[in-house]
């Protein structure tokens, strides 16, 4: 199985980068873009008995290293 | 007094550090791999500054999960004295010894220069030698600095009087200014700044000296 987590900055977490990126698309004459975050992609093949098995898998290592829940929210998808 | 280096892959201040401690406090510390199992008895640990791991993923990110650490937590828990200095107070929240996090600096910049500190407390084996509310000069450099915690974390570090320094201006946009805090046991300390860089006036500021000169302090008295 493939499993994707998306790893951003909570809301509530100033997110510098993102408003660099929005400032260069202004510069660039785009106007109609708004509140930009960025964030990270972390995809990986995952041996699982099924989906649940998997989600669960990715859960657990996503809150021991791959994302800071001091700052992080993310969300799994696994296919 | 044992004080003991831990050394990651893309450590960088180690040197530094183990000079100021020669040199301010006379003692040859013991520079270890964090592939080592264990760390040796020591009075004080001393995570250095650098780009451990490249900073991949996080700032101090992997360095955190490194085995040594789960001794390091132990000796921590313990009340063995541990300083984590620039990317060493990063894997320190890392490993949620200490609270908060630092993020990418407000201004995106790498920052290096000299900074004005203020002491927030002078009861601890790390600032004896200070005045409390003392403003002293030393230097810093690093790109995520910029530390934050949530409300309800940040209302508890204030309560408990956990913070150590904090920037006399606004830097990297920390909040509440903070440069440096404390656990709770007041044995383990993370700051950003680098007082291995200010032991020497030929430098441009030896203020950091009395860190190292605060820990010797807590033996002699």
């Amino acid at each position: 199985m493939k499993a994707i987590v998306y790893i951003r900055l909570k809301t509530e977490v100033l997110d510098p980068q993102g408003q660099a990126i929005e400032s260069a698309l202004k510069n660039l004459g785009e106007s109609t873009i708004n509140n930009i975050r960025q964030g990270k992609l972390i995809e990986m093949d995952i041996e699982a008995k099924n989906i649940k098995d998997a989600e669960e898998k990715i859960e657990k290592i996503t809150k021991s290293l791959l994302a800071n829940t001091v700052i992080e929210e993310y969300s799994i998808e696994i296919s | 007094m044992n004080v003991t280096i831990i050394r990651f892959p893309g450590t960088n201040c180690d040197l530094d550090t183990a000079n100021a401690v020669k040199k301010v406090l006379g003692i040859e510390p013991k520079i270890i791999s964090c592939k080592e199992n264990k760390i040796p008895k020591s009075d004080l640990i001393i995570i250095p500054g650098g780009f451990s791991y490249g900073d991949y993923l996080r700032s101090g990110a992997i360095a955190a999960r490194e085995p040594i650490m789960d001794d390091l937590e132990l000796k921590g828990n313990q009340g063995v004295y541990i300083i984590g200095i620039c990317n060493g107070f990063q894997i320190l929240t890392e490993r949620k010894l200490l609270p908060g996090s630092l993020l990418k600096n407000s201004s995106l910049k790498f920052i290096s220069k000299n900074v004005e500190l203020k002491i927030t407390r002078n009861d601890t084996y790390f600032t004896s030698k200070y005045q409390t509310n003392e403003i002293v000069n030393i230097p810093i450099a690093h790109h995520d600095g910029n530390f934050f915690a949530d409300q309800d974390t940040l209302d508890s570090i204030e309560a408990n009087n956990q913070v150590a320094f904090r920037y006399l201006n606004p830097v990297n946009g920390s909040l509440n200014n903070i440069a440096g805090l404390y656990n709770k046991n007041l044995n383990i300390l993370g700051l950003m700044p680098h007082p291995e860089r200010a032991v020497d006036i030929r430098t441009g500021t030896k203020d950091g000296s009395r860190v190292f000169e605060s820990a010797l302090n807590f033996y002699s008295t």
